[in-house]
């Protein structure tokens, strides 16, 4: 059964492992996953704890679905307090990583203190080993994997790897799975590093029973036909996320030169019909490979064509990497795209983040802030390829001024660099945004204001705001599985009804998280996919709990409201640009210079911003200051928290 | 009539890799998802982006049939398929060693051999894959379909080399 999956307690600095059950009645509150880990992180760590330090508990896991036969329960999420941000750490990833673990009996992990010498954690079927990584230490994220495989002899042990920016504390460090499959944001890479811990092993062969399996399978069957069906789906399934920045640039929705531009211009050589090509000429017409049991098939497999990395295998690029290596700094080139891509992943580095910083260090660059006597002669300009691909390396292995400073992340350099340098910073809460640019849209820049992990598209953007739905239809899916009384408009450029949107989205995300399912499986892109009507169905097949769509919804609030006091017990506000939810003044300040009529001009309003800040509170029950009411504590049944019951 | 000489045709190259034909097959079979009872497994060379689905070929001249010292192992001409007789079996895993494509597996929980029986005639890995790297066809088309997908390459070729040579 799914529910027999375990947690385990793993001390690095004393060796000790404790493994326990998962308590049905945490289920019910929390179900497993992001959901359970925010209990997990708020419950196992003290205030104030230094992210990268051993009392920072690391805590992996898998949803309560993962690798039943549901549709995509790949994913695996991690969670620490994050040495980017200060705040909330949380990743997501794809690839085979979580099921393996849950065929090896677990569902969570909560890994803390430090190790004394690098090692690595061999989990099999119910047993949990530490062993001496001095060998793997130093190498790359795929190196390392092929390197435990070889090592314990096994092709079919799944890793959770860090490279060597997470070995070097690289605040932005992501966790890699398979070749491309990266928990990127919030830094748990350098949370691993810091303990001295460069992967976890997974191998399962234990059964994971299914409560109703002749109903699961043809329940799945009808769930995947409805997934497939969706033509966003059947894109994805072709030219991959690519084609998100694809239709984003043309409209005017790219951030380009940092935050000068919203479009790039002469782009045509990273348009997803070209990467596209460089996908069929050197893998062949089939090269779009799949994730645990997904059929959405995204990830387009390629080899570099030219330059210094030609030949080299990877997979992607995603429309991140578009933006972090093609539209932020300007160089919209594939070559440059691809490469960027793949030193990344080899590194073990969040390619957003990366690519954003290179492209603020660029413009601090243009504007004399930094110059090349902090470079150590590297032109930043804008534009130049070269200096960005020298940039992501010496980021990794924090070489020179510049890197080593934008290594610890924007804030912190923007410390370093001073004078107004914290201005042209395009971040919330530490993170810097996605390559995407909210200005024409409202209810998207509300969503990264106040995503928990910081500027954040995966947390609650209402992505389908964008595609001008009938408000008929709108309120038939934001009215679901709790009524919505008050408007909502299909304009994405206006601020009715956004604040409720951006609700509705963070509470389905969490949904999907704590599931273990993917979100090109639910409300994300696509306006018909699943949510929480379709999912007591799943959970019942194959779980045997039976839930209503009403409390799906009430624990997904629940386990938001757990990320949420996390981040306001270690000093999140409503306003502070460093802690707060709220954006740099160049989303209130700058109109969009180019794009479509709907965008150009556009900035956001920022009375109208705070006035749907105001109502996102209201709908989550916080007061005017973002905390939560009493009343909504004892609604979500938090108002005991800390309760240390796991 | 429909014919029920069909056979499990695999195209690697259109494989993702998603391995949701191992998740169906164990829970059809089994109840459970565990991909070591799965009786169809996907092979991967990971850097080099290939995945490669392995299942039973259901052997004209089976070596399992040949070396089962038990004589549990059967050919089902109804379906075209060899079976293992449980009743017989006594579990020495000689199949296992002797099949050339690893299609028999072990299984450790319930100490048996293990093999794809094509679903009696509805396999739910070919149901479940949506790109079709998996297909049931008639055993006569096989040639055909290979054929075609093979012309298809050459034209492509060929198309190239007139270009070239125009």
């Amino acid at each position: 059964m799914a529910l027999d999956r375990k947690i385990a307690y793993i001390n690095l600095t004393t060796g000790d492992v404790t493994v326990k059950p998962i308590p049905l009645d945490i289920r019910k509150k929390f179900i497993g996953g992001r959901g359970l880990d925010a209990y997990l992180l708020l419950n196992h760590s003290k205030k104030g704890c230094d992210p990268l330090g051993p009392a920072n508990p690391l805590i992996v896991s898998g949803g309560i679905l993962t690798a039943t036969c549901a549709s995509a329960t790949a994913r695996t999420h991690i969670m620490a307090k994050s040495p980017l941000t200060g705040l909330l750490g949380s990743a997501n990833m794809g690839g085979f990583f979580a099921p393996e673990m849950a065929w090896a009996g677990f569902h969570h992990l909560v890994i803390k203190g430090k190790a004394k010498k690098p090692v690595y954690l061999f989990i099999k079927n119910g047993s949990i080993e530490i062993r001496d990584a001095g060998n793997i230490w130093g190498k790359t994220t795929t190196d390392t994997q092929w390197a435990i495989q070889e090592e314990l002899n096994d092709k079919e042990i799944k890793s959770l790897v860090i490279g060597p920016a997470g070995e070097n504390l690289v605040t932005f460090a992501n966790v890699m799975t398979g070749i491309k499959n990266a928990g990127g944001r919030t830094g748990m890479g350098a949370v691993m590093g810091s303990k001295n811990l460069k992967a976890i092993a997974c191998r399962g062969t234990m059964d994971i029973k299914i409560a109703h399996p002749v109903e699961a399978l043809e329940y799945n069957k009808r769930f995947i036909d409805q997934i497939t069906s969706a033509k966003v789906n059947k894109t994805q399934g072709t030219l991959g996320t690519p084609m998100i920045w694809g239709a984003t640039n043309s409209w005017g929705g790219v951030r380009t030169r940092n935050f000068q531009y919203n479009q790039c211009e002469y782009a045509d050589d990273i348009e997803p019909e070209n990467l596209d090509e460089i996908c069929n000429d050197t893998i062949g017409p089939y090269h779009m490979a799949g994730c645990f049991g997904c059929q959405v098939h995204c990830r387009a497999q390629y080899r570099i064509p030219s330059g210094p990395f030609a030949g080299r295998y990877d997979e992607g690029p995603e429309y991140t990497s578009q933006g972090a290596f093609g539209g932020e700094p300007d160089t919209p080139r594939a070559e440059t795209v691809l490469a960027g891509n793949h030193l990344v992943d080899q590194y073990g580095m969040d390619n957003l983040e990366v690519g954003s910083l290179i492209s603020w260090a660029m413009e601090l660059y243009e504007e004399g802030i930094i110059t090349n006597k902090d470079t150590d002669g590297l032109d930043l300009n804008f534009g130049n390829d070269e200096a960005l691909l020298e940039m992501v390396e010496r980021i990794c292995y924090r070489k020179g001024k510049v890197a080593n400073a934008l290594a610890d992340g924007g804030i912190p350099a923007s410390k370093i660099f001073g004078k107004n340098s914290f201005d042209y910073l395009i971040q919330v809460k530490g993170m810097s945004n996605l390559h995407s640019d909210e200005r024409a849209t409202p209810g998207l820049a509300l969503n990264i204001a106040t995503a928990s992990r910081g500027s954040d598209h995966l947390r609650s953007r209402p992505a389908i705001d964008l595609y001008h739905l009938p408000e008929k239809v709108l309120h038939k899916i934001y009215g679901n599985p709790v009524s919505y009384k008050g408007k909502l408009s299909s304009e994405h450029t206006e601020y009715v009804g956004k604040a409720w949107q951006v609700f509705w989205q963070e509470n389905c995300y969490m949904g999907v998280d704590c599931l273990g399912i993917c979100k090109y499986h639910t409300t994300f892109l696509g306006a018909t996919l699943p949510n929480f009507e379709d999912w007591p169905k799943v959970l019942y097949y194959n779980t045997g709990i039976e839930f209503t769509p009403e409390e799906l919804w009430d624990i997904a609030e629940r386990c938001n409201m757990i990320e949420r006091l996390f981040n306001l017990r270690e000093g999140l506000t409503r306003d502070d640009l460093e802690k707060g939810d709220m954006l740099n003044h160049r989303y209130f300040d700058e109109p969009c210079r180019r794009g479509a009529p709907d965008v150009v001009g556009m900035k956001i309003d920022k009375k109208k911003f705070i006035k749907m800040i105001d109502e996102f509170y209201e709908h989550k029950g916080l007061d005017k200051k973002g905390h939560p009411k009493p009343e909504t504590l004892k609604r979500l049944k938090l108002e005991n928290e800390p309760s240390h019951l796991l | 009539m429909e014919t029920k000489d069909k056979v499990l045709m695999t195209s690697p190259e259109k494989c993702t890799g998603c391995r949701l034909c191992e998740l169906v097959c164990a829970v059809k079979h089994h109840g459970a998802s565990n991909p070591s009872r799965s009786r169809i497994r996907v092979m991967k060379w990971e850097m080099d982006g290939v995945y490669i689905p392995m299942a039973c070929q259901q052997c004209q001249d089976a070596p399992c049939m040949g070396v089962c010292p038990a004589n549990a192992i059967f050919r089902n001409d109804e379906l075209n398929k060899i079976e293992v007789d449980y009743d017989k079996c006594i579990g020495c895993r000689s199949c296992v060693a002797v099949c050339p494509f690893g299609a028999m597996g072990f299984n450790s929980i319930d100490r048996q051999v293990f093999k794809c029986d094509l679903c009696d005639g509805e396999p739910q890995c070919v149901r479940f894959c949506e790109v079709q790297a998996l297909e049931y066809v008639d055993a006569d088309d096989v040639a055909v379909l290979k054929k075609q997908t093979a012309a298809k390459k050459l034209h492509a070729t060929s198309h190239k080399v007139a270009l070239k040579s125009a």
